[in-house]
């Protein structure tokens, strides 16, 4: 039994944006696997929610008209983990969500909750920060896009204006993002499976057409900092350069100046920092080796 | 041929798998009420004041009970046998509610409610005025003096200090040569993560309270709730259905008490009281945190000369069961490694943590943690192997211990490493990974641990067992012995059936629910006491059935009752074993007979005044990824001397549970607490990182059976042994991969990355600015 205020289920998209700007203070159910959870230790007790998880235009993974992975929101992880295209082209996405919590999570939480949350831990951030997704929102006023490091506004709040009835409805890709492009994530956790990212490490690489010079390195990491975080340094480091030992090692030490890691009681900063450059070095060179190229 | 000793299946696998299986919220009364806890939000304070009116005006709120609507009558808790000596009682030191709130999650208030909203919607509305206390968190700090106190009657919060010598320890280790490694060890707060947490309902008839509960000890938590209420004891009725598990923590009244009470202050209506997870993690029972020092002296040929023993046992909140967990942890440092000279200290002590109680091992796992540690570190110091110092100094056979008369009637100890050994190629792979040098290093570890079986002498060991033959020649079967996960009711049937000479132990039908207006008086499960202190009653009562079914078979048959046995399910002339008439047509017979009819039945109590030694050993591999500061473990082996296995195969998933949670233990499990202000921070099982079976290694158990001789079935413990050596093991594998001591579990990355840093195997130079 849940102490819901009341539950309106939107069968579209334009019903959940009528239904929000109805009931502005509303939140947005999909999958569950978050909100259930707050709402049973009370924190959202007594609340209206808007349940888009009906809405099955918002399911799947495609290839829109501008040739952009576009994944609807409510695409499951383990429908992620799956999708042929994902596989194809952003197959460190489908890795990455395939570590989130267990089965169960797996097959009801969703990418559109997991970024909405705006949390640094989330599995699906840094991937997507390392690809430089874009977030379509749908609202009153019609479609609007924005890179996802915009969207993350600061921990636990995301750039969605319920003002204007936005919901999320897709995660886009940009061909110029994902094309020529191979990537590796680790999830550092305290134990191997039903866990919450301690630290994740994204990195991805685009090689020179021999295989020889790294013509372009993304890296992000979750927990790193208040919302997930790219390193322009260690990125500008390691573009232009050849694939060596002697390149992954000062690429992981590079990260310390970009990164932000606080002390709390489920790691230490210190920690968190040393397991960061181990992570950085370990995902560079097998994104490199997954792009053909060796060091 | 035999019925015990084989590996037979369990008696309720099936509906167990297929989810027919009924726990104690299968049978709940459906109109029955909701009683939600209001838990307090400081460390250590008193209620001042509770204001109910906005609660009360909740729909469905029935009722709004605080800490000062409370009968003024303190109970005991712990799941002990009842002692008529006074000075031998469980300290009575807990209300239904408390006023003194003694730590963060304390019981101050309850709402009774139609629905579980409203419920918990009460309890959000209730708005508590505190008067803050200071409070302490570890146990040397409450020790000191002006450390906060949390019960008047134990001052600088002890609980309880015992002490035990030996020899002259002062003296011998003045002796000139000898070599000393002392270590301060530490373990952690854990919980038992059950899976069905707990939770009972209650409700009046004809005058009576009856409670329904998850729980391991039916008949203890009868007593309890009649002294927590003031009522005589017979007026008391618990049903103790399947249970999800318990690993001691339902060995304590946990809300018997509290629902019983709701349940009278609403009419007798029935009411509920269904924990969750966040609450049973800090307001049922945890294990003792502990801090034991120790003091090893050696001869340089590697004798153990002297030995001090100091261990500090975090009690948390209330005494629950009080100083047995850590009496029983100091006893055994002078059993496991005999020496001349000891001085051992234990000190149980209150803290405004969750409070402490049973859990699976009951000090042993602390203990052996520090006692394998430092005998690893001893065997080092000397520079022998860890196993052959072990074999030099671990407890001889023929060691016959003063205080319980416990003989170790084998070799136990060196039979189970040299198995073990044998088995995992011990000394070859110690060997081999002592050339580990990379960023992955292997390391192969062994540590043994010290047993026992039940509680005697400290206390009563009783069991009572009632059987009936039933008219199709099977037999129902009653003991207070309480099955809880572990597969007790398939044991009973064997031995049951071996006992009697029926076919099969599917023969038998043991009635699994323990009803205490039903059932003969038993103790419940716990001290690893259930097949061995079962077996006399069960072989005593099945011969008094056996005798009367003999009896009436000799009227039948005509045959002398010397010269007549039962054989599968038949009773049997025994100079031409010729089947003379089946069980059932005896039965059938002897009910319906017009003169004289009998439903033949038989009872008695066998006061056990044995305990038996079970021990035994794990080998421990893992591989440390340095650079990540992670550790698997790759490989683990158990060997167990716990007598005859009546049934292998429950034996070894008995192993196998306890394996796993020696793994938690070692390597992630521990209950964080706020520095600040005493809140619990990971009571939840994301955060509690009780380990999975992605952390595990395919577990392996090994036995050796040397037949208990003062046991009718030669069976002895094996409920806690499981659990009791693989954290050490993996400490002292984590030792030889890395060549760093690690001294307080669990051992987890983090703890690790501290470690490795301190040690210089790890530096960070970013980290010196």
């Amino acid at each position: 039994m849940y102490d819901m205020k009341a539950l309106y289920e939107a069968r579209s998209v334009g019903e959940a944006v009528a239904l929000r700007l109805e009931h502005p203070q509303a939140k947005i159910l999909a999958g569950g696997s978050d909100v259930l959870v707050q709402l049973r230790e009370g924190r959202l007790a007594g609340m209206e929610f808007i349940s888009i998880y009906g809405i099955d235009a918002l399911r799947g993974v495609t290839i829109d008209e501008d040739e952009n992975i576009r994944i609807g929101s409510l695409t499951s992880f383990s429908h992620i983990t799956r999708d042929p295209i994902i596989q194809k082209y952003c197959n460190v996405l489908g890795e990455a969500v395939d570590q989130v919590g267990s089965p169960q999570i797996r097959n009801i939480g969703t990418i559109g909750g997991n970024t909405c949350n705006g949390v640094t831990s989330a599995d699906s951030a840094s991937t997507l920060h390392a690809w430089e997704a874009i977030i379509e929102l749908t609202g009153k006023d019609g479609i609007r896009r924005l890179p996802i490091k915009d969207f993350y506004i600061k921990a636990g709040t995301v750039d969605i204006k319920p003002e204007n009835g936005e919901i999320q409805t897709a995660i886009l890709i940009p061909k110029e993002s994902y094309e020529n492009t191979y990537g590796h994530y680790i999830k550092y956790g305290m134990r191997n499976a039903m866990e919450i990212a301690t630290l994740g490490c994204s990195v991805n690489v685009r090689l020179s057409e021999d295989k020889s010079i790294i013509e372009r390195c993304r890296i992000a990491y979750g927990v790193a900092g208040p919302v997930p975080m790219r390193c322009p340094t260690s990125e500008a480091l390691a573009t232009g350069q050849r694939p060596s030992a002697e390149l992954y090692e000062a690429f992981a030490k590079s990260v310390i100046s970009d990164i932000n890691p606080r002390n709390s009681w489920r790691s230490s900063k210190a920690f968190r920092q040393h397991i960061a450059v181990e992570m950085a070095g370990k995902c560079l060179e097998e994104a490199v080796r997954r792009a053909g190229g060796e060091a | 041929m035999s019925i015990a000793y084989k590996s037979e299946v369990r008696v309720d696998a099936f509906d167990k798998v297929t989810g027919r299986t009924k726990y104690y919220e299968d049978l709940i009364p459906a109109d029955a009420l909701y009683v939600r806890i209001k838990h307090a939000e400081i460390a250590h304070g008193f209620v001042k004041k509770i204001d109910t009116d906005a609660a009360e005006k909740i729909p469905g709120v029935v009722k709004v009970l605080t800490c000062f609507d409370v009968p003024d009558i303190p109970f005991p808790t712990a799941g002990h046998p009842w002692s008529m000596d006074p000075s031998h009682q469980d300290v009575a030191d807990r209300y239904l509610l408390n006023q003194h709130v003694h730590y963060w999650g304390d019981d101050i208030a309850v709402v009774i409610a139609e629905d579980e909203v409203s419920a918990s919607q009460g309890v959000r509305a209730l708005k508590v005025e505190y008067e803050e206390l200071p409070f302490v968190l570890d146990v040397l700090k409450a020790m000191e003096p002006g450390a906060p106190q949390l019960h008047e009657k134990y001052p600088n919060n002890i609980l309880k200090h015992t002490s035990m010598t030996k020899g002259d320890y002062k003296k011998a280790i003045e002796e000139p040569g000898l070599i000393k490694v002392e270590g301060w060890y530490d373990t952690p707060t854990v919980q038992h993560c059950h899976i069905e947490n707990h939770g009972c309902f209650a409700y009046e008839e004809n005058g009576r309270m009856t409670v329904v509960s998850s729980t391991q000890i039916p008949h203890i938590i009868r007593r309890v709730v009649g002294q927590a209420l003031g009522r005589s004891w017979g007026n008391i009725r618990i049903i103790k259905p399947y249970i999800g598990g318990g690993f001691g923590n339902k060995q304590d009244a946990l809300y018997e008490p509290l629902c019983a009470w709701c349940c009278t202050q609403v009419g007798g209506r029935c009411v509920r009281v269904i924990c969750s997870r966040e609450e049973t993690f800090v307001s049922n029972r945890v294990r003792h945190a502990m801090r034991i020092h120790l003091v090893t002296w050696l001869t340089p040929d590697g004798s153990i000369a002297a030995r001090k023993v100091e261990c500090f046992s975090n009690q948390g909140a209330y005494a629950s069961h009080g100083h047995s967990i850590c009496a029983k942890a100091m006893g055994s440092f002078a059993q496991h490694y005999p020496c001349a000279h000891m001085e051992c200290d234990a000190y149980t002590v209150f803290t405004n943590r969750p409070t402490a109680g049973a859990m699976r091992g009951y000090g042993m796992p602390q203990a052996s943690f520090a006692d394998e540690s430092n005998i690893e570190d001893c065997a080092e110091a000397v520079g022998m192997d860890p196993m052959e110092f072990r074999n030099k100094n671990i407890m001889p056979q023929g060691f016959v211990d003063g205080f319980s008369k416990n003989e170790n009637f084998y070799d136990t100890y060196r039979e189970c490493m040299a198995k073990g050994a044998a088995y995992v190629d011990y000394e070859k792979k110690r060997a081999e990974y002592a050339n580990d040098t990379g960023p992955i290093r292997r390391g192969i570890g062994l540590a043994t641990f010290w047993y026992n079986t039940g509680v005697y002498p400290i206390s009563l060991e009783t069991s009572s067992n009632r059987m009936l033959l039933n008219l199709d020649g099977t037999v129902t079967m009653q003991c207070g012995e309480t099955e809880i996960g572990q597969g007790a009711d398939t044991a009973y049937a064997q031995m049951t059936a071996e006992a009697i000479g029926l076919a099969s132990y599917r023969d038998v039908n043991v009635v699994s629910c323990q009803d205490t207006d039903i059932t003969p008086t038993g103790l419940g499960a716990y001290a690893s006491r259930q097949t061995y202190m079962a077996g006399f009653s069960i072989s005593q009562t099945a011969a008094l059935l056996k005798e009367k079914i003999l009896k009436h078979a000799q009227a039948l048959t005509r045959q002398a009752p010397l010269n007549l046995d039962i054989v599968d399910g038949y009773v049997v002339r025994k100079d031409d074993n010729r089947r003379l008439m089946s069980l059932s047509e005896l039965a059938m017979t002897v009910q319906y007979d017009p003169v004289n009819s009998d439903h033949i039945t038989a009872e008695s109590t066998y006061t056990i005044r044995n305990n038996a030694y079970s021990f035994g050993c794990t080998f421990a591999e893992v591989e440390v990824n340095i650079p990540m500061c992670k550790v698997t473990v790759t490989r683990m082996v158990n060997v167990h001397d716990c007598g005859r296995l009546i049934n292998p195969a429950l034996a070894e998933a008995q192993v196998h549970g306890g394996m796993s949670m020696a793994i938690g233990f070692g390597a992630s499990e521990q209950l964080l607490f706020d520095e600040r202000n005493g809140k619990p921070l990971n009571n939840n099982l994301l955060d509690y990182k009780l380990s999975t079976f992605m952390d595990h290694p395919r577990l392996e158990a090994l036995f050796i059976e040397n037949p208990e001789p003062t046991s009718p079935f030669g069976t002895k413990a094996l409920g806690e042994p499981p659990a009791c050596s693989g954290a050490p093991a993996i400490r002292n594998a984590i030792k030889q991969a890395t060549g760093v001591a690690i001294d307080h579990i669990p051992i987890n990355p983090q703890v690790l990355y501290a470690e490795l840093v301190k040690a210089g195997v790890i530096h960070d130079e970013w980290q010196e600015v």
